[in-house]
């Protein structure tokens, strides 16, 4: 059984109480850091646990936290990034209903340490059920002197508010968040300058992820070198992964970083293997956005080598043989699975979440879903398959924010790792576009 | 100040300019294309990704190379920057790749688009385009729409550049009716609920527009811009400047706009009463024929005298010499 230091006791009948949450060691990180650490030594220590932001992108949140400018006299804010819509991806929502005193905690001792008395939770419209459960969290934590002035009597104001957004995906970006936060549309803002240097409201802001701040008091409480001895390498800690597709047992799986992927998918402790005892054929680890990858991949690098639940590991061979940890959202594919019809919906998803701003992303992602509907109804062409790989380069690394690539890449890794299955819908056109057609051939490897 | 290189051309301008502006200084065909910056408006510009170039060294204290395009217009230079353009391959692919995804819906119906000659995009398309789509898909396609009585929105060209959002917010008063709906390719210019756009300096919209979506309902069809003569002219307004271009098909002024500079941006912001309403020479006062770039193809009909640089004059074929002997130019630089 692996450690886990999020979920320990996410099981425990009212652990969303304050009451019940303090009786098993609840908010002893704001006690600890609040009267007995300055705010640079929580940073210190957010440093040496090594933890990178869990929201997808993976960059040390103590180097986040240290670029924060700090002008005298000027306001800085931190802000929760709850806006959770990748599809695969499901894992912050669980943590924020079931276990809301964490993130408040975490968002408390965070905003201490960035020096920020006013700090929001920005969360995505939809979930308008944890949204009350937050508020109910957060007024119990007013209640009992954690938020408000003079906090424990250490002199330090902090005030809380939770923000639903208009349940836009693009608002998960994080500039696009700060515009819709400030009461915008929700556009991502062009870069530099970037949020720690003129965030919210034009000032210094740090926007964290749900399980990087949900992580921070037990750095806190136990030590950023003892977080940091639990996974391997640079890739610190635990990880949550939303698990879910063909899958026995799907569902939210907090691992100790570095555990195969072979062993993540088929031992009985997490999903339990493959349903209805078929293979596997395919793996997207981490949320939609990040290139899908063959079984023969996913299990093993090219070198041969074990695959890791690793920020490290998976992105072994680059996007030419490797992938991406992203958000860990965990989807797999058994072989009745067509990933023709998969990419177009995926594809379909990031068009219409395009915020429309850039040309690129406007009308490439458009562009890509149509063609993808055209191979998968039977109206392909040969041409259509590399027009596909030319037109997410074009969108690839040219947008004003990621989900250009988020729409690129589950294309261009799909023709990559499984071009056969693609021109069977051109060559088998009336066959592949019967419901449930799947081409039975064996995907290639690059 | 900074220094940077551009395209190996080394220039130094002032901290915090932009990776454009510093190409601008230098000037020539080597100044990215800009769609949607627009100098006078704030906030404009990175939506169009026309103007992306590599950066080859972030500067001196950090001479790593970026690891994307940036956007020229929006990117601030830093000393020891180097910067690349027209020489890098990349920069020149990705600007085929925006040509084709602006062309996408865009309609080549510039044969009768008013804006044809005085176009943005046809440039843009003209420099770094190919002459073939690849794209098989419905385009989509709009209703014209009546923004007021002097103007017209015509979606269907509209690129999405949001020049003319952000003249409507930062030049008109009387609050915001004017904006983006919808969202990726469904996005479009709108008005609130089909209001118009009726205060004092809503015409500037005409002008900002890098293509043909919004065009002058006065000037609509009346003439292909080349076969206009753009003459600068000034009247005392008691709402803007009054200084302006007023063009001319014979003895008559088929439409008045704001004078522009080289990269077709306004030098002064004109009211509606100068742009639709004063269109008699009486009105004016004339100050002579209004510079056109040697590249465009207004000057076809050289309206101004060319410059001649006296120093090439040596270099040029016999024959040229004394063609020029016979008729010198009137303007020597």
């Amino acid at each position: 059984m692996g450690r886990k230091l999020l979920t320990e006791h996410i099981n425990v009948e009212g652990i969303d109480t304050l009451e019940v949450y303090r009786k098993h060691g609840g908010y002893r990180s704001v006690e600890k850091a609040l009267k007995t650490m300055t705010p640079d030594e929580v940073v210190e220590e957010v440093k040496k646990s090594g933890l990178r932001g869990r929201g997808g992108a993976g960059f040390p949140t103590g180097m986040k936290w240290s670029f924060l400018a700090k002008p005298e006299g000027v306001p800085r804010y931190l802000v929760c990034n709850a806006d959770e819509s990748e599809p695969g991806t499901f894992k912050d929502r669980q943590l924020m209903s079931k276990l809301p005193h964490l993130l408040v905690e975490g968002m408390i001792t965070s905003s201490y340490a960035l020096g920020a008395n006013t700090s929001y939770i920005y969360i995505r419209g939809e979930l308008l059920y944890v949204l009350r459960i937050l508020e109910k969290a957060i007024a119990e934590a007013y209640a009992a002197g954690f938020l408000g002035k003079n906090i424990l009597g250490s002199g330090y104001d902090l005030d809380l508010h939770v923000h639903p957004g208009g349940g836009a995906y693009i608002c998960g970006e994080e500039t696009a968040l700060l515009e819709s936060l400030e009461g915008k549309r929700g556009n991502p803002r062009n870069k530099p300058p970037f949020p720690a240097v003129q965030g919210l409201y034009a000032r210094p802001t740090v926007v964290n992820n749900v399980e990087s701040i949900a992580a921070v008091p037990v750095i806190v409480n136990d030590g950023g070198e003892e977080y940091a001895k639990i996974g391997v390498g640079r890739s610190t800690g635990t990880k949550l992964f939303s698990a879910c597709g063909h899958l026995n047992k799907p569902g939210i799986y907090e691992i100790e970083l570095g555990l195969p992927v072979e062993e993540f998918i088929y031992s009985d402790e997490y999903c339990g293997g493959i349903w209805k005892g078929r293979e596997l054929k395919a793996v997207v680890a981490g949320g939609s956005s990040v290139p899908i990858l063959p079984k023969e991949l996913i299990l093993k690098t090219a070198a041969g080598e074990p695959r890791l639940m690793s920020y490290e590991s998976l992105s072994d061979g680059g996007f030419v043989t490797g992938t991406m940890l992203g958000s860990g959202g965990f989807i797999a594919m058994d072989e009745t699975t067509c990933i023709v019809r998969n990419t177009w919906s995926f594809s379909r998803f990031y068009h219409h979440e395009s915020c429309g701003q850039c040309s690129p992303c406007r009308e490439g992602t458009g562009w890509l879903e149509k063609v993808l509907h055209r191979l998968e109804h039977g109206h392909g062409h040969m041409e259509d398959i590399d027009l596909l790989v030319s037109v997410a380069k074009q969108i690839e690394g040219n947008t004003i924010c990621p989900l250009g690539e988020a729409a690129a890449w589950p294309v261009a890794a799909a023709v990559r790792h499984f071009r056969d299955e693609f021109e069977w819908h051109v060559t088998h056109a009336k066959e592949a576009a019967q419901p449930g057609a799947v081409y039975q051939g064996k995907a290639v490897l690059a | 100040m900074a220094k940077i290189t551009f395209d190996g051309i080394e220039v130094e301008v002032p901290d915090g300019t932009t990776i454009l502006n510093a190409a601008r200084q230098i000037g020539g065909s080597i100044v990215p294309p800009a769609m949607c910056y627009y100098t006078p408006l704030k906030g404009s510009g990175g939506k169009c990704r026309a103007c992306l170039v590599r950066v080859a060294a972030g500067s001196t204290k950090d001479p790593r190379p970026m690891p994307k395009l940036v956007a020229s217009c929006v990117t601030p230079v830093q000393d020891g920057m180097v910067v690349e353009n027209t020489k890098s391959e990349q920069v020149l692919d990705v600007r085929k790749g925006i040509v084709e995804m602006l062309l996408i819906n865009h309609p080549l119906d510039c044969p009768v688009c008013d804006q044809a000659g005085e176009c943005s995009l046809q440039d843009f398309a003209f420099e770094h385009g190919v002459s073939t789509t690849r794209y098989r898909e419905e385009r989509r396609t709009f209703e014209k729409i009546d923004i007021g009585p002097l103007i017209q929105l015509h979606m269907t060209r509209c690129i999405l550049c949001y020049r003319c959002v952000y003249t409507a917010d930062q030049i008109s008063e009387g609050g915001r009716v004017h904006g983006v709906l919808g969202r990726g390719d469904a996005a479009e210019i709108g008005t609130y609920i089909e209001n118009i756009i009726d205060n004092d300096f809503s015409g500037n919209v005409i002008d900002v527009c890098p293509v043909g979506a919004l065009t002058d309902k006065t000037f609509r069809f009346k003439q292909r811009v080349w076969f206009t003569k753009p003459v600068n002219a000034h009247r005392d307004c008691p709402k803007c400047a009054g200084n302006v271009t007023l063009w001319y098909k014979g003895k008559d002024v088929l439409r008045v706009t704001a004078r522009k500079d080289q990269y077709g941006e306004v030098k002064e912001w004109i009211c509606n009463e100068c742009r639709f309403d004063k269109k008699e020479t009486a009105d004016w006062t004339i100050e002579g024929p209004a510079h056109i770039e040697r590249s465009s193809v207004i000057s076809a009909n050289h309206y101004e005298l060319p410059v001649l640089n006296q120093s090439v004059i040596a270099d040029l074929p016999e024959s040229t010499q004394r063609d020029l002997e016979k008729n010198p130019p009137l303007k020597l630089g």
